[in-house]
């Protein structure tokens, strides 16, 4: 059953994003977390001390689990950022900058 | 009356957990209780800094040596639990003016058992390789460390093996008859001992009172802003030269002077600033956006760093800027160990241990009278 349906939802119409180059769907005012979740995609960041996985924890911006690179903008909260036509997602590791 | 311990200890902070390790390693039998929990109040809410370099020469730096000898000795073995990092600090100057300052205050400390390095302007960046560009100099600090101060306080306890009752509120101190203390009153019961520490922190002042006595302990609210974790491009605790003056300053306006430091879990710590505004929990954007034009003038690149945070302490201030640390004359077997104002952690070992001697009849390692807490009694309410 898909959630649209349930709360009785009309987006307007699905627009292309990228995560890790890969094309995905995305609708208007989805997050990135949304977008990723729909699309199958439950981990884009990998920890800092032992690179292990991480992706949506509290989905209310207040935890920071869930930081992505948006745009190469690194550690974005995935469950806050709105997507916009053309983003370009990718996963994060370590702390998403690089000396 | 049956005795429930040799010593209580009020506050769960950094301070009241070193009083708790030394007089237990002193062979004291020790509980600590708080109304919150342990690293509830100030100690958590702050930067963890363990600095000689920013004190002037005089009992406070005297304390701040012997505490920074103290930290590293427990460093040896606890080090890597509470992030202690000896990582030295940088202090900058913009101007020659400045500059010129600071090598008074250097010489003044080096005099003192401080150590304190000139550095060049064109060697800034060999220790700050992000430092912005025409600073006129500045000294390096060896000395100076960082702690994460919540497990700091959490180890000390732990390894102090003294009794913990956390969430337990002090509702009065017990005078026997001849005035002398003897324990507290507290939402659970009494606690009977011959000696009770204070080291309630920026509510020190409230603890006093419940034994009757006046210690005037005020709250300087600061602020701390907290950047997205990031590799290591701070180096040391970096700061410029007028954190010192504002260090020492009376005033009640708002005062901010960039302070910044990488942390060993990768954010980097933006303070800091002081206002006098009583208790006040609010957020205050202004505040904060000073913080970060003094950050970013110092470090450019963290222009295009996120702040992913922003947290708030007060810290215990005395009149004379020192804190109240030894018995109080006024009600034999209280002991005070509060009022550290933004220097609690890196006074704490210092303080414990100089608790800890005047618990167990031995002479402490420093003269007491500068921290006498009856030093007020004197003054206009």
């Amino acid at each position: 059953m898909n959630p649209l349906e349930w709360a009785g939802a009309r987006p307007g119409p699905a627009f292309a994003v990228t995560f890790d180059g890969r094309e995905i769907e995305a609708l208007p005012g989805q997050t990135v977390a949304a977008a990723l979740w729909a699309a199958g995609v439950r981990s884009w960041r990998t920890t800092r001390g032992e690179g292990r996985p991480r992706g949506v924890l509290c989905g209310i911006g207040v935890c920071f689990d869930c930081l992505v690179t948006v745009n190469d903008r690194p550690n974005q909260r995935a469950c806050l950022v709105p997507l916009r036509p053309g983003d370009a997602i990718r996963t994060q590791e370590g702390t998403g900058h690089h000396d | 009356m049956r005795l429930t311990c040799d010593v209580v200890i009020v506050g769960a902070g950094m301070v009241g957990a070193a009083c708790a390790l030394y007089a237990s390693r002193a062979g004291l039998d020790v509980i600590v209780v708080d109304r919150g929990p342990v690293a509830g109040g100030t100690t958590g809410a702050g930067e963890g800094n363990l600095l000689v370099s920013d004190k002037e020469p005089g009992p406070e730096l005297e304390l701040a040596l012997l505490s920074a000898r103290l930290w590293t000795e427990l460093a040896d073995d606890l080090g890597d639990l509470f992030e202690y990092e000896a990582k030295g600090g940088v202090v900058v100057a913009a101007a020659a003016a400045e500059l010129a300052a600071l090598d008074r205050l250097a010489d003044g400390q080096r005099a003192a058992g401080v150590r304190a390095e000139a550095v060049d302007a064109d060697r800034l960046r060999d220790l700050e390789p992000y430092l912005a560009p025409g600073l006129a100099g500045g000294f390096f600090y060896p000395q100076d460390a960082q702690v994460m101060p919540t497990l700091a306080a959490a180890h000390l306890l732990r390894v102090s093996g003294a009794r913990l009752s956390a969430g337990r509120t002090v509702t009065g101190v017990l005078r026997g008859a001849d005035g002398a203390v003897r324990g507290v009153r507290t939402d659970r019961g009494d606690l009977h001992a011959p000696a009770v520490v204070n080291a309630a922190g920026t509510w020190g002042g409230e603890l006093a009172a419940l034994a009757g006595v006046r210690l005037p302990v005020l709250p300087r609210r600061g602020f701390v802003l907290v950047t997205e974790p990031l590799p290591r491009r701070v180096r040391h605790k970096v700061y410029a030269a007028d954190y010192v003056a504002d260090v020492a300053s009376d005033s009640a306006a708002l005062q901010t002077s960039p302070v910044v430091e990488g942390t060993a879990a990768g954010p980097v710590l933006i303070g800091a600033s002081r206002e006098r505004v009583g208790f006040d929990r609010s957020f205050a954007l202004p505040v904060v956006r000073a913080l970060a034009a003094g950050a970013t003038r110092l470090f450019p690149f963290l222009s295009d760093v996120r702040a992913v945070r922003a947290y708030l302490g007060f810290r215990p201030y005395l009149p004379d800027h020192l804190p109240a640390i030894g018995p109080d004359l006024r009600a034999p077997g209280l002991l005070h160990a509060c009022g550290h104002e933004g220097a609690g952690i890196g006074l704490a070992t210092g303080t414990g241990q100089l608790i800890a001697r005047v618990l167990s009849g031995q002479a402490p390692e420093l003269d007491l009278t500068p921290f006498a807490p009856e030093r007020f009694t004197e003054e206009a309410v």
